[in-house]
């Protein structure tokens, strides 16, 4: 199976904080890492091959630095990886990024499994995945919890929803997103570190995927972001100290005026 | 590059850095100088007031208005049901869909895929559509992506909406990416609120970005539909008025749109406790001070002891401790209650992002410096594994 | 500090690191608790290419023989494991101890069939010499290999194996002529599962729960020549020499456990409030830290240099590295005694990390040849030495 793994280099939202005095973001001291749920993706596609061979070849779009993000998911379990980086791609919107990731899989020739993360922990649009699949043309699974098989070209797999799950059956070639309930990613083995270290990692610029000039960048992207800011933060209340039982008294005497209980 | 430094007004005070979300501006020889491949032109830099010296200018091409874009008229709702039940973010479309064709003056569509729902459409007429177009076929009872995408895409090429809005559920997130890249528009995901702007007309998105840590306005200028995803219980409901009149168009399901390579297996449910987290009034949610699995249980008490449900912090469900059906936040649900209790959540900014428009938020921590507890309305300090026994005994 | 490190042992360091926090630290209490083998754990050890770190490439490992003898790679995944939970980490060092006779004794044929598993972590081994009249004399085992024809019977009895009856590979040392005393012993390579070969107690033990330890019952146990490790009568040759080479290994582990000790002792007392501040604001408790760190860094540099002379052919360092093993944990023992202090009540309550790196620091003071023996060596040593220096 040739199975297309597309990863994006994020900064660790989970550790950015706001100034307090510019109410800015504060990036210093922020790793920029894998975005968390492609690392499922990257797990899932890697045990896929592990089961049924293959290869696995990871693409990331992205300034020269996410160079990094392939190597390390080389040293994850990826066999191939490729950058997709150009000037040309600066202020793509998720459609833009959409279809220049598309034709960079178009270039990669047969494919049987695209798998990406459920959304990236910064943008959380979700909405790359999906997009790939209407440019190539490929039936989708969003939410993979599970795969259950894939035999005679269909995969047959369970989308997580609201109230339990479906279970979907699509034909291959087939984009797939998935959440973290798949699995657990694996730690980078020394054999991937040292794979990672001596990989060769080809970029490739718009021209190289005959990405339309109009179709990709600022030109390429519908929408547009005209103004950004920090929201203003909730105001607190009141404290509440001392022994429990007080402070558990107090409490219900103050929800009882607010009409709570 | 249209991001341009003015050199001889540049001092190299370097305020615009700390602006930039990005990473994407450095000073080198004393002069603020853009890397134009990691910058993504939105402006944070060269808002009035940021620049001491006004050194930074951001050149919006004034684009020729596309042609055709007039044509495109009406607010558009996906009235996304499953077996037949209309979901409840539906409904807050409805109500934010009418506000913003009153001030477009246009009418407010609602459209119903299914096999056997076209008698739901009196409800949504009742909610504020002016018409609902209806499509049922029995390929169309479950939700399936691409036929789904298909039946829309068609709807919005004929009809010509101005603007789309879907709920950000899973099926929104699954059908409406498809549709706004079938239809080469914009989409824009989990917007928290829609207006129109006065001077351009055209429907402003604000979406939180970076895990909730800042906002996003977000505009589709030359596209239409201008689309949007809402989550449940980001806006109020609109209330039924069963004195509101509308039209039902019904249109037939075109075979071709069926996509021949997917099927619909099988839907499981996993049943749960009784009451639906985001429908709650009153949450009451662990995090990682609950400390294991067991002590849920006192929450659960507490839970019923103040007629709620119960939510959880993503460490709490990452652990183990509870199911990820209760997850609270940017990656969980977004819930808006009349009331969230807090019991040993931290309050990082992924999880405020899914509760803290809650009306009253009551934290109990035993660090007074948490997050959580400084936005809180009733912050209890202490232990919680005494503080909610309390609570409890003294409910009762 | 620059350990002098390669990129290889860097990355070594890096992967056991990461498992060692990222999967071991949050299971270590339960599987002390339960006293279980961590399967799942050794599976992902296995997986990272951990247990192939101080073997040749020729088998699956990594090194290159005849360059090094990989006992660095091997401290510095120990030492890494170790920080999150002693037990655990046992699962690598005590299969290189059960491994290392093999590597040394091994003919071309039993490398072959054995060390490809045991390098890919596949197979588990273990060192079976000590009985329950023979722990720090060794010469007094009771356990013989009477020869049968081509065969060997073996009968008797040993104890408080590490990685019994998880491991597939024992080698084991046996008597098979008591009246030549100390060159009467031969070493075997027996696997799990030989007719007559059992096993007995499971140990319920102070500390290292997390690790097998079980007794071994050999009832005419039959035992093919081809199983002789070495030459019959070098059994206390071939554990001399693999103590030698694997003794860094165990100093590793204490080091590990005294190092993770000394972290989180540290991170605690950042964060404990009392008397309106946090502890580690006074310089009192600093001062312990710095003790602790003092003996930290002093292991580190003995087990290290330890390691690095092996490494570079020197195999006649037995009184450094009696001292290296001895010093460590001692310095092991004292320094989570400290720690454990350090966190107050919390350190002695289960539900923290810290009083089961106590328990489990306690055997590094005893297994692998006593201190008391090792100060034993050290001095014999010391006579040696001076009695040359006089020549």
């Amino acid at each position: 199976m040739i199975i297309v793994v597309c990863i994006k280099q994020v900064p660790d939202t989970n550790n950015v904080r706001i100034n307090p005095e510019t109410k800015t973001l504060i990036r210093e001291g922020v790793e920029s890492i894998i975005n968390p749920f492609d690392c499922y993706a990257l797990e899932e596609g890697v045990r896929l091959k592990e089961r049924m061979g293959g290869k696995v070849i990871v693409l990331t779009m992205g300034p020269p630095q996410a160079e990094s993000a392939l190597r390390e998911a080389i040293s994850l379990g990826a066999d191939e990886a490729v950058l997709l980086s150009d000037r040309a791609f600066a202020g793509s919107d998720t459609l833009a990024t959409s279809y220049a990731l598309a034709q960079a899989i178009r270039k990669l020739g047969h494919v049987d499994l695209i798998i990406c993360g459920k959304q990236a922990i910064d943008g959380d649009t979700a909405q790359v995945g999906p997009g790939i699949a209407v440019h190539l043309g490929f039936p989708q699974i969003t939410y993979v919890r599970k795969i259950e098989a894939i035999e005679n070209g269909i995969i047959r797999a369970e989308r997580l929803n609201e109230e339990g799950y479906d279970v979907l059956e699509v034909a291959l070639p087939a984009m797939l997103t998935v959440v973290k309930e798949i699995n657990q990613p694996r730690i980078a083995s020394l054999k991937g570190k040292m794979a990672a270290k001596k990989a060769v990692i080809p970029t490739w610029k718009a021209a190289d995927v005959g990405a339309d000039p109009a179709l990709v960048g600022l030109e390429g992207s519908p929408t547009l972001v005209v103004e950004i800011f920090t929201p203003p933060p909730r105001k607190g209340g009141k404290t509440i100290t001392g022994e429990p039982a007080d402070i558990a008294g107090e409490a219900i005497r103050d929800m009882r005026a607010m009409g709570i209980v | 590059m249209p991001l341009i430094i003015d050199q001889e007004k540049c001092t190299g005070c370097a305020v615009c850095l700390e602006r930039c979300p990005f990473n994407a501006l450095t000073i080198a020889d004393n002069l603020a100088t853009v890397d134009d491949v990691t910058c993504t032109l939105c402006g944070a830099c060269a808002k009035q007031g940021v620049c001491p010296f006004d050194a930074i200018t951001l050149l919006r091409e004034k684009k020729e208005a596309k042609s055709g874009i007039a044509a495109h008229r009406n607010i558009w709702i996906f009235a996304e049901q499953k077996k037949g039940v209309l979901q409840g973010v539906v409904y807050e479309l409805l109500g934010k869909a009418r506000e913003l064709a009153d001030v477009r003056q246009q009418e407010v569509w609602a459209v119903l895929l299914g096999k056997t729902v076209a008698h739901k459409a009196q409800e949504l007429i009742a909610c504020g559509a002016d018409k609902v177009v209806v499509v049922e076929d029995d390929c169309l009872e479950f939700f399936e992506d691409e036929t789904y995408a298909n039946v829309i895409t068609r709807l919005c090429r004929n009809y010509k909406p101005e603007i789309v809005l879907c709920g950000a559920t899973t099926i929104g997130r699954a059908l409406i990416p498809r549709v706004a890249v079938q239809l080469k528009t914009g989409l824009t995901a989990d917007c928290t609120e829609l207006h129109i702007d006065p001077e351009k007309q055209l429907l402003v998105q604000t979406r939180p970005a970076f895990g909730g840590n800042i906002m996003a306005r977000i505009l589709c200028p030359q596209h239409r539909p201008q689309m949007s995803t809402v989550r449940h219980k980001v806006f109020p409901a609109a209330q039924p008025d069963s004195g509101r009149t509308g039209e039902i168009i019904r249109e037939a399901f075109d075979a071709r749109e069926k996509a021949n390579n997917a099927r619909v297996v099988d839907v499981i449910e996993i049943l749960e406790d009784t009451v639906n987290l985001t429908d709650a009034n009153i949450i009451v949610s662990g995090g990682r001070g609950i400390k294991g699995p067991a002590n849920f249980a006192m929450l659960h008490d507490l839970a019923k002891a103040v007629g709620g449900a119960v939510g959880a912090s993503r460490a709490a469900v990452d652990e183990g401790w509870i199911q990820y059906s209760h997850q609270v936040g940017q990656t969980g649900k977004t819930v808006n209650p009349k009331v969230y209790i807090a019991c040993g959540i931290s309050g990082q900014i992924q999880h405020l992002v899914g509760m803290q428009s809650s009306d009253v938020i009551i934290a109990i921590n035993k660090d007074p410096d948490a997050p959580m507890m400084k936005i809180a309305t009733l912050a209890l300090c202490g232990d919680l594994f005494q503080i909610i026994p309390e609570l409890i005994k003294q409910l009762k | 500090m620059n350990y002098l490190l390669t990129e290889e042992q860097l990355m070594i360091k890096e992967t056991a690191r990461e498992i060692a926090q990222k999967r071991i630290k949050p299971i270590a209490i339960e599987y002390d608790e339960k006293n279980e083998f961590p399967w799942e754990i050794q599976k992902i050890i296995a997986d990272a290419g951990l247990f192939g770190v101080y073997l040749s490439e020729q088998y699956g490992g990594m090194i290159d023989p005849a360059k090094t003898n990989g006992i660095t790679n091997l401290v510095v995944a120990v030492e890494e494991l170790s920080k999150a939970c002693g037990g655990i980490s046992l699962s690598l060092a005590a299969t290189a101890l059960g491994t290392l006779p093999i590597v040394l004794f091994g003919s071309d044929e039993q490398k072959q069939k054995y060390l490809p598993d045991l390098a890919s972590g596949a197979k588990l081994a273990a060192f079976a010499v000590t009985e329950a009249g023979a722990g720090s004399d060794a010469g007094s085992i009771q356990t013989t290999a009477r020869k049968d024809g081509d065969d060997y019977i073996l009968n008797g009895t040993k104890q408080w194996i590490t990685n019994g009856e998880v491991a597939e590979t024992y080698a084991v040392v046996a008597m098979t002529d008591k009246t030549k005393g100390a060159r009467g012993a031969t070493a075997f390579i027996i696997e799990k599962g030989t007719p007559g070969f059992s096993f007995g107690k499971k140990e319920d033990k102070m500390g290292i729960r997390a690790s097998s330890t079980y007794e071994l019952v050999f009832d005419d146990c039959k035992v093919p020549a081809s199983q002789l490790l070495g030459k019959v009568g070098q059994g206390f040759v071939v554990a001399m020499k693999t103590f030698d080479m694997s003794r860094p290994g165990v100093a590793a582990q204490a080091l590990g456990i005294a190092a993770g000790a000394l972290d989180d002792a540290v991170a605690y007392a950042r964060q404990r409030v009392q008397f309106g501040k946090p502890i580690i604001a006074n310089q009192g408790l600093r001062f312990l830290l710095a003790d602790m760190a003092m003996k930290v860094e002093a292991s580190r540099a003995l087990v290290y240099a330890v390691a690095r002379s092996i490494d570079a052919g020197d195999l006649k360092c037995q009184k450094e590295s009696a001292i290296a093993k001895c010093f460590a944990s001692d310095m092991a023992m004292e320094v989570t005694t400290d720690a454990v202090q350090v966190f107050g009540g919390y350190g002695y309550m289960k539900e923290y990390p810290m009083e089961k790196r106590m328990r489990d620091a306690k055997i590094t003071q005893i297994y692998e040849g006593t201190n008391q023996i090792q100060r034993d060596v050290i001095g014999h040593a010391l006579v040696k030495e001076a009695a040359s220096n006089e020549k």
